[in-house]
């Protein structure tokens, strides 16, 4: 009995690419508790602290997708919620709109709620339309137009970038089998979310090892044209690899996909940088030892998963959904 | 019984609120591992004391002893006043306990002050840990306001307690004066390194003021109008 549940569990694509993941875990914590000699004790420890921090993320990751569907969409609505309020306790905020952003952590619950009902269309329109008429409503109400423009275009940037764009990657897990026989939303998700966060290891590492150019000196002083070639290159490379197992994806579609993936997570990434530099902050937070803040983690998949969902939505769901 | 309450609340309740906030906690090995101490923190929020009292492990709490206003707490509302004995087990503090001679011409004032004292002197005693607002009341929300002397009589009395100086940001805004709704936003608590009495009160309440004031700046504040 438990012979035959083992073994079923092995023939799914799913549990064999997150068990490989394990395994690289291994080798990186091996790797960077006896071989690697940083530059310094506090380099050394920071190194130490990101990989016990992936192991956390990894795990986290694993059994919300392996558990239970509505699990995984609810961890995600954690993680919406997470990511606003550290950037709502970032940004600038004018008194007079305090109780006003309740609507918008209210905005996350209901954003959720049509993931786990599986209401496509009003997925994709409720934050662009209706909480985006509804939030300068409520706040022209309140009388104040000092920092309207301000307070309301903060606001709803980030409802976009950490409720909208992360909820795509829930979403994946409602999508129906048809596309994607194998492995379904959850190999979907699976391949985004390794692709993408593989692919900042990769820009990091290479980085480091042979990163001499900058691309944007203002913006991100730790990003090299030989990380971003670097993260092209293994994230192409990790994409042909787990594309078979994951995805309905041939050949074409594939390297196409782990280019933009490596090039969207990029930009991701600067743009949550930008921020940063502008509120003139190094990291969004603390929460994530060795990482930073929340923002830090998932600002690649900020872009890369909506347009992850649409292209693959249009090119292998068309007419399913609505 | 006192203890269960309080363990209780701050197993289910406080931790659940702390999640809902978030903190982020600078020099956190400067929190003293026993008592006796003087926590003394700038106050913007009822939330200030949940979450000092969160920052110490479940068998510390009933350790913890936060001065509050006797009026507020205890004198207004049952359940309230309840609740500060019990859950919180507060030390009383009279009321216009002002600066100068104002309490000294009242009798009853002047005798709460010292049953206060009093209060403090036993907590520390028995190794327990004081948490108090030198600014006396909330105040405006995210504003630091002049410290009362008091901290300054209790330092005199306690001279080799150390005085832990931290401040607290952000829940001014979660939860600010006045108001019934909470917003979550994460909050930051620095903690400083510990004072003792310098002799002189004038030089140690500024000493104090100035402590809290530089934590202030390593704390990353954005703009709140």
């Amino acid at each position: 009995m438990l012979s035959e549940r083992i073994a079923a569990a092995l023939a799914n694509p799913v549990v064999v690419v997150l068990g490989g993941i394990y395994g690289l875990l291994v080798v990186a914590t091996l790797v960077i508790y006896r071989w690697v000699n940083a530059s310094s004790p506090a380099d050394q420890a920071e190194l130490q602290d990101r990989i016990k921090s992936w192991w956390v993320m990894v795990t986290l990751f694993s059994l919300a997708v392996l558990l239970h569907r509505s699990v995984a969409i609810i961890c995600f609505g954690l993680l919406s919620f997470m990511a606003l309020k550290e950037y709502l306790s970032l940004i600038p905020t004018r008194r007079v709109d305090r109780q006003l952003l309740l609507w918008a952590y209210l905005a996350i619950l209901l954003q959720y709620l049509w993931v786990g009902m599986g209401w496509y269309g009003m997925f994709l329109i409720f934050i662009p339309i209706y909480v985006f008429l509804f939030l300068p409503m409520r706040m022209v109400l309140m009388g104040e137009t000092q920092g309207f423009l301000n307070a309301i275009g903060t606001l709803h940037w980030g409802l976009m970038l950490t409720v909208y764009a992360i909820s795509h990657l829930s979403y994946l897990l409602m999508l129906p089998r048809t596309g994607n026989p194998v492995t379904g939303g959850a190999g979907l998700l699976v391949y985004l979310v390794v692709l993408t966060e593989g692919n900042d290891i990769a820009q990091y590492i290479t980085g480091k090892l042979w990163g001499q150019h900058q691309i944007l000196p203002k913006i991100s002083p730790s990003k090299t044209r030989a990380g971003l070639g670097g993260g092209i290159v293994i994230t192409t490379g990790l994409s042909v690899a787990l594309a078979p197992w994951l995805t309905p994806f041939t050949l074409l579609p594939t390297l196409g996909m782990g280019l933009l993936l490596s090039l969207m997570g990029f930009i991701g990434d600067v743009t949550i940088s930008a921020l940063k530099r502008d509120l003139g902050i190094k990291d969004s937070g603390t929460l994530i030892p060795g990482h930073g803040g929340i923002l830090d983690r998932i600002d690649s998949l900020t872009y890369t998963a909506p347009l992850f969902f649409h292209i693959t939505v249009y090119c292998y769901y068309r007419g399913q959904l609505l | 019984m006192s203890r269960l309450w309080k363990f209780l609340f701050f197993l289910l309740v406080a931790r659940g609120i702390v999640f809902l906030i978030g903190w982020r906690i600078h020099h956190r090995y400067r929190l003293p591992r026993s008592g006796p101490a003087i926590l003394v923190a700038n106050h913007n929020s009822h939330l200030d004391t949940l979450i000092l009292m969160s920052l110490f492990p479940l068998s510390q709490v009933h350790h913890l002893r936060p001065v509050a206003d006797q009026h507020y707490f205890l004198e207004q509302n049952r359940c309230l006043a309840w609740f500060s004995r019990q859950v919180l087990d507060i030390i009383p503090v009279p009321r216009h306990r002002s600066e100068g001679a104002g309490d000294r011409n009242s009798d009853s004032a002047y005798c709460g002050h010292r049953a206060f004292l009093k209060n403090c002197e036993a907590a520390l005693h028995q190794n327990q840990i004081v948490i108090f607002y030198p600014e006396g009341t909330r105040g405006q929300p995210e504003a630091l306001t002049p410290f009362n002397s008091g901290v300054a009589h209790l330092a005199k009395h306690h001279p080799q307690v150390p005085l832990i100086p931290i401040f607290l940001q952000g829940l001014g805004k979660v939860l600010p004066k006045g108001e019934f709704l909470l917003v979550p936003f994460l909050c930051q608590i620095v903690i400083g390194n510990p004072l003792y009495w310098s002799g002189n009160k004038p030089d140690f309440l500024k000493e104090l003021t100035d402590q809290i004031q530089a934590l202030s700046r390593e704390a990353d504040i954005p703009i709140w109008e």
